[in-house]
């Protein structure tokens, strides 16, 4: 039998720039065992609520995250509105939507991004992130902020977008697609990225599903479940279908999200077409009390916002388990038995936002 | 409403059972969350299946809480039950991959069992 | 395929970087874009609320003194103090704070103390 040696890796790593550590054992080049650590840098962010008002707290539920924020801010508002029983007005729905499928494409191209770093083309990650640079000025041009959104509040919206900057996004976005198309295709078809990514990291339906692995990583091996089609926001009348794929590998993992990039670009051309005129927001008054459990779907898959109120301005529990957290199970599945060298690809596969779960 | 939720409260005793029984239904584990009510911590377990929400709470008290493990019926449960003991200090017996408190690096022992009386200092 | 990038990389060899030379070429900021927070101190009542409201509590207001104290590398940029100011006295400027090297505090203060709250209009 050959030695059995533990690799330390992370929390600082160059593949991945977020704080989680795994303590590989390997046995030669095979990795046996992943034990993964966290809380480097753990915010109690969800023990801040007893101490925040829950309007208040919009602002910190935001920064959660630096890029999935504006759909952590839209999740945090929903609970709460779903517990007040807030109506919030229809435009507001719709801006929401589109906030959260901008953050959806440039995330997914930061993921690309990354990923391409992470196999070591150097090229096609600065293409990825030149793409979502656009993306971000869209960002920044309506909300004023590149990542954090600050657009979200309790009972609606606190921007609104005008019908020509809506009309300039919609045709630049539409301009973007064949931009977006063209170096997404070197992740489908070119021999040596596919070299690093087919067949590597196989999760089978099964093990998605036994795993709770979410968003995806779960979409890849082929389970049908989006939580968009729960119809929150405007997503009820909006035309789309979960992308599925069904290989479960590196691979589909990153053809799901290359199609969530097109698929997003047309749910902000639906809404942009339907969205209705009307106010964005309405008044708030009164103090929570009763309990909920928000779903949404972020770039990472499906967050979970359990909010507890007992009828004062400050809230009694705030629990937040993000996608990362769920996919964390399937990533340790994911590293036994797989080669040293696939660490990092297969860590980077299930797009791990470490400032989430350390929220 | 977005969606209806059903929210069962449960024995811890009869746990084990009742996930089981949802395992065998088909339902996705979807997250364990524990919450501290005053003197009591409530747990919540979370499935999904095809979109429909199912919620099992089981309310432990605080002193010396203890819980039966569901990561043999759920083997993802593991990480939300490591997290509960680290933060929360409930002791979870028998977990299929027990990490002993080294999962979450904390520098205070279960930092959210304390209650939220500083909350309560500030509404006065 | 092998050479499926060959067309994006042939294109940016021709076409003008995506890049800017930064301390030379400028960024314009958006309209939009949140920057940093001005006040105008002299239509300030030091009532306080935009530091009981700010998120990560960068701002100190200072009723006797009339001081308003801003700490820019706590601030995050949310705009939640230029919503509840109830005098609109503060703005949010997109122009981004310059980089600095130590945590600083910008203090605003109102120059000459009135002797009358009637006359404090006008100062």
């Amino acid at each position: 039998m050959s030695k059995r040696t533990i690799i330390p890796f992370g929390p600082q790593h160059p593949v991945l720039p977020e704080p989680i550590h795994l303590d590989l054992v390997v046995e030669d080049e095979k990795v046996i065992e992943a034990i993964p650590s966290i809380g480097f840098i753990h915010r109690g962010l969800e023990k801040l609520v007893e101490k925040k008002d829950f309007i208040d707290y919009v602002y910190v539920a935001e920064r959660i995250c630096g890029i999935c924020s504006a759909i952590h801010g839209q999740t945090y508002c929903q609970a709460v509105e779903e517990v007040m029983n807030i109506a919030v007005p229809e435009r507001a729905l719709y801006l929401r939507t589109i906030w959260g499928e901008l953050s959806r494409v440039h995330s997914h191209l930061l993921w690309l991004g990354l990923m391409a770093d992470g196999f070591g083309f150097e090229a096609l990650f600065m293409h990825c992130w030149r793409l979502r640079e656009t993306v971000l000025d869209m960002i920044e041009e309506t909300t004023g902020g590149r990542v954090i959104f600050g657009s979200c509040k309790v009972g609606g919206v606190r921007k609104d977008i005008d019908k020509p900057t809506l009309e300039r996004i919609v045709a630049k976005l539409n301009g973007m697609e064949k931009e977006i198309k063209e170096v997404t295709d070197v992740f489908i078809v070119d021999r040596s990225v596919k070299h690093r990514t087919v067949g590597v990291g196989v999760l089978s339906k099964q093990d998605a599903y036994e795993l709770g692995a979410v968003g995806p990583t779960m979409r890849a091996s082929g389970i049908n479940q989006d939580m968009r089609k729960l119809g929150y926001a405007a997503y009820k009348q909006l035309k789309f279908e979960p992308i599925v794929e069904t290989a479960g590998d590196s691979y589909s993992r990153c053809v799901v999200r290359i199609k969530e990039i097109f698929q997003s670009i047309d749910l902000i051309r639906q809404a942009a077409v339907q969205l209705p005129e009307g106010p964005i927001d309405v008044k708030v008054t009164g103090t929570p009390s009763g309990e909920f459990f928000a779903r949404t779907e972020q770039p990472r898959g499906e967050v979970i916002y359990y909010l507890k109120a007992n009828g004062t301005r400050f809230l009694q529990r705030l629990r937040v388990r993000t996608p990362t957290f769920a996919n964390i199970p399937a990533l340790v599945k994911l590293l036994q038995g797989c080669e040293l060298a696939d660490v990092p690809i297969l860590a980077l596969t299930i797009d791990p936002c470490i400032s989430c779960t350390e929220r | 409403m977005i969606e209806e939720q059903n929210i069962l409260s449960v024995q811890p005793e009869e746990l084990v059972a009742k996930v089981t029984a949802c395992k065998n239904d088909g339902f996705r584990l979807v997250q364990i969350g524990c919450a501290k009510i005053d003197e009591t911590f409530e747990i919540n377990y979370t499935f999904d299946k095809d979109y429909r929400f199912e919620d099992l709470k089981v309310t432990v008290p605080c002193a010396n809480a203890t819980l039966p493990s569901v990561s043999h019926v759920y083997w993802a449960a593991f990480l939300y039950e490591n997290e509960i003991h680290d933060l929360f200090g409930i002791d979870v017996t028998n977990i299929a991959l027990d990490y002993k408190g080294n999962f979450y690096r904390t520098t205070v022992t279960a930092p959210f069992a304390t209650s939220g009386s500083e909350a309560k200092e500030l509404k006065a | 395929m092998i050479f499926s990038m060959s067309k994006t990389v042939l294109s940016s060899l021709f076409s003008k970087p995506s890049t800017r030379l930064y301390p030379i070429t400028q960024r314009v900021p958006f309209k939009n874009t949140r920057g940093k927070i001005e006040i105008d101190i002299a239509a300030c009542t030091f009532c306080g609320l935009c530091s009981k409201k700010c998120p990560t509590s960068a701002i100190t207001v200072t009723r006797a003194d009339k001081k308003w104290e801003i700490n820019r590398l706590q601030c995050l940029a949310c705009d939640y103090c230029v919503l509840v100011c109830p005098k609109k006295c503060l703005t949010m400027e997109n122009a981004y704070t310059t980089p600095a090297v130590a945590t600083s505090k910008d203090s605003f203060k109102v120059a000459r103390v009135p002797d009358n709250t009637a006359d404090s209009k006008d100062s």
